[in-house]
Order: C-alpha cells, then structure tokens, then sequence
C-alpha cells in the first residue's frame, strides 16, 4: 500500500513538472488508486465508495455478489473446507496466535446449531445434518448492520455490494463487531506483525496483501480485487471442479449462481433479522 | 475562583494524593496497554466490550441523573434545591469526563478518534453519542460555571446562561437515550433489542446520580459546615426511591416477556446473568456474574426499603448506607451484567465468559480516580464559594 502510494506520487509529480496532460494522468491514477486501496485495505481517499449511501438498497450498478456453500459437497469431500479456510487465511496474512482469545478468523466451520442457531428443530434431528460442518463468513449482507453502525465509514458497501473495510480509518471501536449477527468480524487484539517463542503469528507474509496494525477490526472481503479481475474468490477456487461453492452477481439472472438458487432449496443464516445475507447454504 | 481548590485542609490534600496515586497507576496501566494493544484487557472475540464501555454506559447515567436535581429547582422553582444544583451540575461534568475517557481508552486506534469528525456518519448512533456527551459537557461547564462565579460576586447569574439551563434539562434526557440506542438497535443481540432499554436506563440513572451526589453531601456535612438541608434532603429520598423502583419494574417486564413467551434468544442472556447458562454441547454451566447481579437485586431492594427507613427516623447513617446499596446495585445491572451480559451468547450461540484483567482494572481505577477528582476540585470552589457567601450575607 505505502509502495503503491510512493510510486502514484512519484508519478504524479514527475507528469505535473512535465505539464503534460497532468491532469488526465492524475484522473487515471486516481482510478487505478482508489481500485488498490479498496482492495489493499485503503487509505480514505474514496470519494465512490465512502460516499455511496450506507447500509440500504440494493446496490447502485446493479451487481450484487453472492455466494452458494453446497454443505452436502463438503460432508462428502473431508479436507475440502479446510483447504478453503487455507488458501484464504494464507493468502490475507491471517494471523494464529493460538489462543480462542486473540482469534482472528475470516472462514471458518461450526455445527449447524451455531451456523443456524434459531432454526434447529428440537425434535428428531437427522443426523447428517447434525454432524455436518458448515464453513462461515461475512455474509456481505444487502442491509448490513456493521455499515449502519460504523461511526466513520471504515466499513462501507461497495457498488458491487461487497462490505469492505478499510483499515486506515478504523478507530477500534468494534461497534461494528457488536452489531454483527453472525460473529464475522475480527480484531486485532495485538500487534498480527509480531510472534511468540520465535514463531512468527504470520507464518509467511505473502506480499500482495498488507499485514494489519493492531487495534483495527477485519474480516472477509468476497477476495473483491480477484472478483474485479473477473477472477472467483480463493476459496471458491480451491473448491475446484466439485461445484461445493458457487459465487457470482445475484442480479444477474443468467449467472450460474442464479440457477442454483432457481434450483435448489437453500437457507440463509438468520434471514428474520432483514439483513439480507448474501450467501446461501444448500443442506 | 479556581484558587477556592488550592487552599484545604490536611485531610483535602491527603484525599488529593490518593487519587492522583490512582490516577498515576491508570497512567501506566495505560501505557502498557497502548504498547501491547487491547489484547492486554480481557476482552476477545465473542466479548468485545468489558469494562470500559460498561463503566461508561452507567456513568452516562450519573451524568443524566444531575438532572433531577437541576430540573427541579430551574422549572419548579423548587428554591430547597438551591444549593444542590450547583453540585447536579458539577458532577455531570466530572462523570462525562469519565465517560469520554473510558471511550478513549476502548478504542483500538485512538490517536484516530477524530476520524468521527473528519469522516461524520449520522447513520451510526456513536457519531450521536459524541455530539450530546460533548454538548452535555459543554452546557454544564457552562451553567455551572457562570452561575457560581455570579455568586461568587455577589450579583444574580446573567440572562443569557437561562435559555442553555433550559436546553441541558432536555438533553440530559438526550445523552442517555441516545446511549441506550448504541445498544437497542443492533439486531441479532436479543438482550439489548428492547424498546425499553432507553426507559431503564433512565430510571437506574435518575435514581444513581442522585445516589452518588447524597452521599458526597453527607460526607461533606461531617467534613465541613456545607449542608443542603432537611427539606432537600427528603425530597432526594423520594426521587431516589421512586426511579429506583421504576428500574426494578422494567427490569420485571423484561423477565416477564422472556420467560413468558419462552423464546430461547430473550431468555438465554437473563439465564446467563440470573440462573447460569448451559452449554448444551459440553454441559457445562457458565455463571460467572450471577453472584454479582442476584446481589444487585438483594442490595437494590434492599437500598429502597432502607432510604424510606431512613427519613422517617431521621438518620443520616442509614441514608448514606442505603443510597450506597442502591448506587452498588446499579452499578452491577448497568456497569457490568448490561454490557457484558449482551454478548452471551454470541452470534452463533457459543458462550465465552469474560473477565478484566489487572491492566484493564488499573486503567478504570485511574479513570474512576480522575472522575472523583474533577468532583473533589470542583465541589471544593462550589461549596467555598457558597459557604463565604453565607457567612457575608
């Protein structure tokens, strides 16, 4: 993020002596910049993004991003799930600090009464249901409480509908966390960059995402860089061939994603609080 | 007029040290805490406010409560309130200060804090709470201040100061309404998603803050010659008594609409607070503050029944002790089990039980000594200004 800022304002500054066509150049880097930073955790320059209307409506472009969790497919691949919680939390520099306490997590697998709490019925349990795990995160919910109750607009909604967060404007509030039904977010409790006894928290940095500063809240964000390269989320990804996750725009009737849900029964996680959660479950 | 504070006897000066010894371990409570991060309090994943915020929830309360003893005298021209309100008003601005101390001690980014200005939401219910707590502070300051430098020259408090005495009545209302909003309107945290909230929180308020200013005013009856009188005195008592039974009457209604409609996400927090939680994968039973909040009833009826006592037989002694009972009583229901009590279980109905660590208790320590001492200085120019009056009128 810094390296990226250093370079725009080199450039930035080598175009403005030149004096040619400064302005457009600027405009263009502007683009690129707000584009890396919505991804690379932000900076607060994003006049689209922090100044689109919170919380309501459906998103402005039309898109909507969603995700289908084919529980049943994750049942029958055992490893499957937790190849997805690792290509995510590799890739996003999620720290472990092996201890419940400091977790931070951004995919991660319960038991269908924890994923569903109010929905289990108390008779009669089929058991395949019941010992399922289901894999968990942001909901990137339509209406999503975090945004409402941000007092700074470090999460917002972005016009694709993914709920972003940009850790440079965080104050550590964590009204956002409170606000959350679905316990998806994470803070920083201590500093992600340090280690204990030698052992790094971070096991590998990988480059192209930044490290979090302590004190600041995170949580999943869709992989919304990859999904605007037309790229599917990691964990989507690491699912390969065996259809367990599905994601795609919502809006889109014609979107693979649309079909599954034409066709299939799915459930969402609490849909009587009116968040409009955006992932589905197939059970 | 400040010069009022710095001329005490030995017991001023040694009462001034100790607090300032406490506000000196809050210090560096804090410093540790800002160089590890908030990891260094007991706060986690599944509990991410402690006691900071629930040390502010209730002192907002206290803030509020000076009200009781502002309105009356200002809209009623209840003239036995005279020298009490100065004191409503001076104790507002001590717990504000607290209150906006403990919120600067929760965040994580707090040299950010500004970025509720920089960045202003008004969908989010904190950038409300900022704009009345600081607007609270300010009329207070204001209020209180120009009233008592009038008196302390001789002359009636200028026209102008009126119309905000007039506006702080309101808004003391405001900033614990607006606080109660920070909680009520979060959905998926059952415990906190009553219309009540704001209602109960102001009735524990009205009957907390007066609480606490009763017993400064006895003990300053023994320690100097200020005394707000008989008459002020008992009409505390029934302000008191009645916002007190107020708060156990909603607390009632709570009860009785969760355990009535049995619906698991009403009744799951009150369990935990009240009987104890089961963890019904594991069996284990999570009860950490049960015995605080069954003490907070004991000790809050207790407080009640005793204040009404302690009129009719004239005694000091019992009123002191009872208005101790009912303020320790609210701070457990609102300083711990409110705050603490919302997030058991979590969204995915796990349980994690929370407990503050020696850091976290430093830093409250030293914020509660700050309060105390704002009080102390303040109410030492209020009480000298009005004593001296006395003595020349």
């Amino acid at each position: 993020m810094d390296s990226s800022r250093r370079k725009f304002l080199k450039i930035a500054g080598i175009s403005a002596v030149a004096g040619i066509g400064a302005p457009s150049a600027l405009n263009m880097l502007m683009k690129k910049e707000v584009q890396a930073s919505s991804d690379g955790g932000g900076h607060g320059a994003q006049p689209d993004a922090h100044g689109a209307p919170a919380g309501h409506g459906a998103a402005p472009t039309g898109k909507r991003y969603g995700m289908v969790i084919d529980a049943v497919k994750f049942h029958d691949n055992p490893g499957l799930a937790e190849k997805c919680i690792e290509a995510c939390h590799t890739y996003f520099n999620v720290p472990d600090f092996g201890n419940k306490k400091d977790e931070i997590k951004w995919l991660w697998q319960v038991p269908f009464t924890n994923a569903f709490p109010t929905d289990e019925s108390h008779y009669k349990k089929d058991d395949r249901t019941h010992g399922m795990q289901f894999l968990v995160t942001c909901n990137h919910c339509d209406n999503p409480p975090c945004v409402r109750a941000c007092p700074t607009k470090a999460t917002f909604k972005n016009a694709d509908g993914i709920i972003m967060m940009d850790f440079h404007r965080c104050i550590g509030c964590r009204f956002c966390m409170a606000a959350c039904p679905y316990g998806s977010r994470s803070f920083n409790w201590r500093d992600p960059r340090g280690s204990k006894d030698g052992v790094p928290f971070i096991k590998k940095i990988n480059p192209e995402f930044p490290t979090r500063m302590r004190g600041v809240v995170e949580k999943c964000s869709f992989c919304d860089l990859r999904v605007k390269k037309g790229l599917q989320p990691l964990c989507v990804e690491a699912t390969g061939d065996t259809k367990a996750m599905v994601f795609g725009d919502l809006n889109d009737p014609n979107s693979e994603i649309s079909q599954v849900l034409k066709a299939r029964f799915t459930i969402q996680r609490k849909p009587s609080l009116g968040t409009m959660p955006s992932v589905f479950y197939i059970i | 007029m400040l010069e009022k504070s710095l001329k005490g006897n030995l017991g001023y000066w040694a009462w001034v040290l100790f607090l300032l010894g406490i506000i000196g371990v809050g210090v560096i409570c804090y410093i540790v805490q800002y160089n590890y991060g908030l990891g260094a309090t007991g706060m986690s994943r599944d509990v991410t406010w402690g006691i900071y915020i629930s040390q502010f929830t209730f002192l907002v309360g206290v803030a509020a409560g000076g009200l009781m003893l502002v309105l009356p005298y200002y809209l009623h021209h209840y003239k036995d309130f005279g020298r009490i309100t100065i004191l409503g008003e001076f104790m507002a601005i001590a717990a504000v200060a607290m209150c906006m101390l403990f919120i600067m001690a929760d965040l994580g980014q707090p040299m950010r804090a500004l970025n509720v200005i920089f960045h202003p939401t008004p969908n989010s219910m904190l950038f409300y709470d900022m704009i009345v707590l600081s607007g609270y502070l300010f009329l207070n300051v204001v209020c209180g201040w120009v009233v008592l430098h009038s008196e302390y020259q001789g002359i009636k408090y200028p026209k102008w100061v009126k119309p905000f005495i007039y506006i702080s009545i309101p808004w003391a209302v405001s900033i614990h309404t607006v606080t109660a909003f920070l909680y009520c309107g979060l959905p998926g945290r059952h415990f906190w998603l009553t219309a009540i909230l704001a209602p109960r929180f102001l009735a524990s308020a009205f009957a907390a803050g007066p609480c606490l200013l009763m017993v400064i005013a006895l003990i300053m009856k023994r320690t100097t010659k200020f005394d707000i009188g008989r008459v002020a005195q008992d009409k505390l008592v029934t302000i008191i008594g009645y916002a007190a039974l107020l708060n156990f009457f909603f607390l009632g209604c709570e009860i009785f609409v969760a355990y009535y409609s049995t619906i698991p996400g009403h009744m799951h927090t009150l369990d935990y607070l009240y009987f104890g939680l089961t963890d019904h994968a594991t069996g284990q039973v999570y009860n950490n503050l049960v015995p605080f909040m069954l003490a907070s009833v004991v000790m809050g009826f207790a407080g009640i029944g005793l204040i009404f006592v302690s009129r009719a037989l004239k005694s000091d002694q019992l009123l002191a002790l009872s208005c101790i009972l009912i303020f320790v009583s609210f701070w457990i229901d609102k300083g711990l089990g409110l705050v603490l009590g919302g997030f058991v279980p979590n969204g995915l109905e796990q349980i994690t039980e929370y407990y503050p660590t020696f850091v976290e208790l430093g830093i409250t320590a030293g914020i509660w000594a700050t309060g105390f001492f704002i009080i102390t200085v303040l109410y030492k120019i209020a009480i000298s200004v009005k004593l001296e009056n006395e003595k020349t009128a």
